[in-house]
């Protein structure tokens, strides 16, 4: 039974430099009970369709241009507000991406969890606060009774998300759409999330329109995918059916590009290698799909062969590394707050190869990166480069080094200055460490360093804000390699991106590694990416290094309970198409 | 939905061919009417008030005692006051004073507050606590009073008159400054920085410095209506400048003595004040709007 | 809570120390003396007033004498006012400039916030643009334009209002109205600004997907948020208050604390003049705690600490 059917469902964005197509002439319906999967990667119109079906989002500068939204008889999109306000959190609720900003700080849980019933039921505060204290513990928040009368900022991430679940299921809807709910939260959260997702749909029998960027999450949750590309849908169907045999080249792109625990290509394949689009003169676009496919991915499968690298000498060495911040309150300190977050750790990066550091949110794997560079001093350990202590350098030596280790950060639209030219982000770390004594041959060498990322001498002249998030982070490696280092931090630089360009800058890490013989200390939360990147990885927990071996041997033969346990979380498809 | 309007956003930049964003903001700017006219106004009444007095016949001491009180018209086109002198005359002159108060102080203001407040936010810590906490207990303090009270005992004098006010004003500057340091020294491109080795000095001038101009001009543009009320005041009070000078202060409190006989000698200083005012405040409105595009929107 | 209270009490004492040297140190700086500008006092006359008052011993006696005394409750005699003391007198002259305060407040407060509010949630409609261009206005008309232009028009063309005095109701009008549309303008921006930052905020989306009326998310949601940076202005706003009274005390002929100060300080009437000082101080720092606490309570991740 379908009770939910978009049909052609066109939602535009009119702004003053043109048109934006967020949402292009989609169709798709959603049946009794049933989990369906919206996926895409960014601006591909899925959160705006979502929002569309509630009238939530601000007109203008959007408008519904066409299309219809039919839920029990009644089109959302021409029901009038007061009718539409009737449905929103009565029999469609939602639930938001970020729990910390979608949950209001100066009202307590519990009035937030129970103002649905108050305004959609009419139920006494009583009666209310009952049902919405029962939803609670539905959802896993352990003595809810006690903790209702909390604010948001008292809870963790994971449990916000909870308590984001409660108040979008205490009213009994029957649909439920869920934007990126666990995009945010730790592995080992997100799969708890899901377990709990996947149960209240038995238990109260509710639809769920599930979105998200990550194929694996779909996998594990819906019963029915839709791939939206560019505002369109392009493919949609069984999940099985999908990521077993991808018809359209995008959605073959986009499952292949992302690295997956057994990923059999040396070099990660692009989107670009499997489409083309062509734009007509009359500004649509029409996807091709790209000859010799099977050649391309062969090539890229036989890199991986000769990959295995020699045992080589170690180049930096830490030693009983701990960082300890002191955080005080008031110019008295009237509180001091102490946080262990590297709580005496040893780690050896060999020259010329990748160390993966992998972790969940807070586990000190950041403050060990920056310790390492020196850019926080460590509470108490060694680093030694080359065998020599960076801790007992006087500064002005200190210098010489800062040109041999380079980091990369997570978010490339914060990383650049946005009032330097590209030119003078580049160039200026020459001119500190006295790389090339004239402006003409620095120039040069830029170029031939932009070029090295990908990127053009025309792009010497523009500002950060003119690239995309893709392009600022080869901006990034660019800056990072102006100095010629021989060792570079990668501090989850790849995390905010979506996965087929994920894919290209981890293509380029390893191209400029094997060109350069760089050495990488790579830190992400992301298990998979670590385990296609590194040699070695090293898993991290509450500020100590609980393992630490060959990637391979790490994650089939795990021998801490956490490091399975982060494993297993990970979603993925593995397990449903083999069997 | 904030996902979607930053694409939006990335559309819009990237969509026209724009180079830095001096050059953004500054379209922007202009696209906004009401501070694109006030920009017009307080440049014409700037030049007005600059070399208007040296080309316009009548000087603003010059009395014409058969001529008191004279209505507005075509030999003195904003009236005489009770001493025959020229109103026109003595406007212009008195903007030129209020002007030169209120951009003389708000330089001051501007000096002291960004040196202090990128000081303690570039050091942070302790010091940075020390030093807010300073403010803080400055904020507290009558500093109005403390004007009035420094021009009433140690006379009328010009100097003193911007370096009081410059010195009260500079405690929201320095707030600022340093709520803008602090989080940009956080920012990676700071961080990049100082792996890359740089100085304090290169990263305090050449990174942080320059993206702190923005909420400073913004700031300083309607700190220069706040400086030009508060001479105003001291004005009124009689402690601003000597006669027979004037400013658009002292004006108004000359035309609201006598505003029975002689409407017009509050009117046009009063007006002219008050335009100049809203010009300023509306331009600084724009400013941040056309610096600061994600506010734009609202 | 209690804690916080008593540590800010603490801090205000050295506060109150250095504005009494402070003052203290540059009225006596200052040329000119309280018997300087009598002419018709002989010299053995002025002498004795001095002497009298304590003025002819070195200067760091006078201070301590002067903080000995105030340790004890004592602001001392009036230079000016014979026989009064300055605590007196202020007790006096207080009462008129609180109610102009006060009232002046309340209509700030019933005119800035509802307007600011219309203003935020009909976004860019022409009630936007009016309200916020006669905000403007407001900000832009200083007071001691304005007062003269009401005094013009409501008493002098129309008759309908006294111009000066304190003494029934109908007194207290143009003065109040005076100087409490100025803070009204500045409320209504500043609440107009606050609103829409909230509505702008994620929670608020939430709340509308749970299908909550508009009035509701106004009222449960946006309110306590939104308000938040009007209850911070109050701190100045209160200090801001008592030295724009100076002006319109003065344009209304009103027998309030601005004005004696002023008058206190032209006479060179030194204890008159730091014993206001420091009153104002005391004024200032309370309220500023008074403002502190209300915040607190408002915002819940304050509340914890």
């Amino acid at each position: 039974m379908n009770f939910l059917e978009i049909k052609n469902l066109k939602t535009f964005f009119h702004t003053r430099s043109g048109t934006v197509r967020a949402v292009d002439d989609i169709s798709l319906t959603i049946r009794k009970g049933e989990i369906v999967g919206i996926v895409g990667e960014s601006g591909s119109g899925k959160s705006v369709t979502c929002h569309t079906m509630l009238g939530l989002l601000p007109q203008p500068p959007a408008r519904i241009e066409g299309g219809s939204i039919h839920f029990h008889g009644d089109d959302l999109v021409n029901l009038p507000h007061s009718a539409l306000r009737a449905i929103r959190g009565k029999r469609i609720s939602m639930v938001f991406q970020d729990p910390m900003s979608c949950l209001n700080p100066f009202m307590t849980i519990l009035e937030q969890v129970a103002e649905p019933l108050i305004i959609h039921d009419n139920l006494s505060l009583e009666e209310a606060e009952k049902q919405a204290i029962e939803m609670m513990e539905k959802v896993g928040i352990r003595d809810a009774e006690k903790r209702a009368r909390s604010y948001p900022h008292e809870f963790s991430g994971g449990m916000r998300q909870r308590v984001m679940i409660a108040m979008a299921l205490v009213t009994k809807p029957d649909l439920l759409l869920a934007d990126e709910p666990t995009t945010a939260l730790d592995v080992t959260v997100q799969a708890r999330i899901l377990k709990i997702l996947r149960s209240l749909r038995e238990e109260l029998d509710v639809s769920v329109l599930f979105i998200t960027h990550d194929l694996g999450v779909v996998a594990e949750i819906a019963d029915r995918i839709v791939v939206m590309y560019r505002g369109k849908v392009v493919e949609q169907g069984e999940v099985k059916e999908i990521f077993s045999n991808p018809k359209h080249p995008y959605v073959k792109g986009l499952l292949a590009c992302r690295p997956t625990l057994d990923c059999k290509y040396g070099t990660l394949p692009t989107v670009d290698d499997f489409l083309e689009t062509i734009e007509h003169e009359n500004g649509a676009i029409e996807i091709r799909e790209k000859k010799n496919i099977e050649n391309t991915l062969q090539k890229l499968v036989e890199t991986k062969k000769n990959s295995e690298k020699e045992q080589s000498d170690p180049l930096v060495e830490v030693q009983n590394l701990t960082v300890r911040f002191r955080s005080s309150k008031g110019f008295i300190g009237e509180k001091t707050e102490d946080v262990l977050a590297v709580d005496g750790i040893d780690l050896t990066i060999q020259k010329g190869k990748t160390l993966g550091l992998v972790g969940e949110s807070g586990c000190g794997k950041t403050s060990t990166g920056r310790a390492i560079l020196h850019l926080i001093r460590p509470t108490s350990g060694e680093i030694l480069y080359e065998g020599k202590s960076l801790g007992k350098l006087p500064a002005e030596n200190l210098i010489e080094y800062r040109k041999k280790m380079q980091i990369i950060f997570q978010d490339p639209y914060a990383s650049l200055n946005p009032r330097l030219t590209i030119e003078q982000t580049l160039t200026e770390p020459m001119q500190v460490h006295n790389i090339d004594n004239n402006n003409s041959s620095r120039r040069e060498r830029v170029v031939s360093i932009l070029e090295e990322v990908g990127l053009s001498s025309d792009h010497l002249l523009r500002y950060p804000h003119e690239f995309s998030g893709g392009q600022r982070q080869r901006i990034c490696v660019a800056r990072a390699l102006a100095v010629e280092p021989e060792f570079i931090v990668c501090d989850e630089c790849v995390s905010a991106m979506d996965v087929s360009i994920q894919a290209q800058v981890l293509n380029l890490l390893q191209e400029l590694q094997r060109k350069r013989q760089l050495t990488y200390l790579f830190i992400s939360h992301d298990l998979s990416v670590v385990k296609f990147i590194s040699d070695d990885v090293a898993v991290m927990q509450a500020g100590k290094i609980i393992e630490f071996g060959k990637a391979s041997d790490v994650y089939t033969h795990p021998k801490e309970n956490y490091t399975r346990d982060l494993i297993d979380a990970i979603p993925s498809p593995y397990n449903l198409v083999k069997d | 939905m904030s996902i979607e309007n930053t694409k939006v956003q990335n559309l819009i930049s990237s969509s026209t061919k724009s180079s830095s964003l001096w050059r953004d903001a500054w379209i922007r700017l202009r696209a906004n009417r009401l501070a694109a006219l006030s920009l017009f106004f307080f440049v014409l009444v700037s030049i007005l008030t600059i070399i208007g007095p040296e080309i316009i016949s009548t000087s603003y001491d010059e009395q014409d005692l058969n001529n008191t009180f004279a209505a507005p018209g075509s030999t003195h086109l904003f009236g005489t006051d009770n001493l025959g002198r020229d109103l026109f005359a003595r406007v212009l002159h008195g903007g030129r004073i209020s002007l030169a108060v209120g951009f003389l102080a708000t330089a001051v203001s501007l000096i002291i507050g960004v040196a202090y407040g990128m000081t303690s936010g570039y050091l942070g810590g302790k010091m940075d606590a020390l030093m807010m906490r300073i403010v803080d207990i400055l904020y507290s303090l009558p500093f109005t009073i403390f004007v009035i009270l420094l021009m009433v005992l140690f006379g009328r004098n010009f100097v003193l008159l911007f370096i009081a006010i410059g010195a009260v004003e500079w405690l929201t500057m320095a707030r600022i400054t340093r709520g803008q340091t602090l989080s940009l020294k956080q920012a990676e491109f700071i961080e990049s920085a100082r792996a890359l080795g740089y100085s304090h000095k290169r990263i305090l001038f050449r990174h942080i410095l320059p993206n702190l101009i923005g909420p400073v001009i913004v700031y300083a543009t309607l700190t220069v209506p706040a400086v030009m009320l508060l001479e105003a005041v001291l004005s009124f009070l009689g402690l601003g400048v000597q006669a027979p000078m004037s400013s658009w202060g002292s004006l108004i409190k000359e035309g609201s003595e006598k505003m029975d006989i002689a409407p017009w000698l509050i009117f046009f200083p009063g007006l002219f004040f008050s335009l100049t005012l809203l010009a300023l405040n509306f331009l600084g409105d724009g400013l941040r709007d056309a610096l600061d595009p994600k506010s734009a929107k609202d | 809570m209690v804690k916080f209270i008593l540590v800010r009490i603490l801090q205000a004492i050295p506060t109150l120390f250095l504005i009494a040297t402070l003052t203290f140190f540059m009225t006596r700086m200052a040329p000119g003396g309280p018997f300087d500008s009598e002419k018709n006092i002989p010299d053995e006359i002025k002498e004795k007033l001095e002497a009298h008052f304590g003025l002819d011993k070195p200067l760091h006696e006078q201070f301590i004498l002067y903080i000995n005394n105030l340790l004890q409750g004592d602001l001392g005699p009036s230079f000016k006012y014979m026989g009064w003391d300055v605590s007196e007198l202020i007790a006096k002259a207080f009462p008129v400039s609180a109610q102009l305060g006060i009232l002046s407040l309340c209509i700030a407060l019933l005119m800035g916030l509802p307007a600011g509010i219309i203003a935020a949630l009909r976004k860019n409609s022409s009630y936007d643009y009016f309200l916020m261009i006669s905000a403007m206005l407001g900000i832009c008309l200083p007071t001691f334009v304005l007062g003269p232009l009401l005094i013009l028009i409501f008493s002098s063309w129309l008759g309908w209002l006294p111009p000066l005095g304190w003494y029934s109701f109908s007194d207290m009008i143009l003065p109040s109205l005076t100087l409490g549309l100025f803070y009204a303008a500045y409320i209504a921006r500043l609440t107009r600004a606050g609103m829409l930052e909230t509505l702008n905020q994620d929670y608020i989306r939430t709340a509308r997907a749970k299908g909550a009326s508009p009035i509701r998310v106004v009222l449960c949601h946006a309110l306590k948020g939104g308000l938040l940076p009007v209850v911070t202005f109050l701190g100045p706003a209160f200090a801001g208050l008592i030295s724009g009274s100076f002006i319109i005390e003065s344009i209304f002929f009103i027998p309030g604390l601005g004005r004696f100060f002023v008058t206190a300080a032209f006479n060179r009437d030194y204890t008159m003049v730091l014993g206001t000082v420091l009153f104002y101080a005391c004024l200032i720092i309370i309220l500023n705690l008074v403002v502190d606490i209300i915040q607190a309570s408002l915002d819940p991740k304050s509340r914890g600490r």
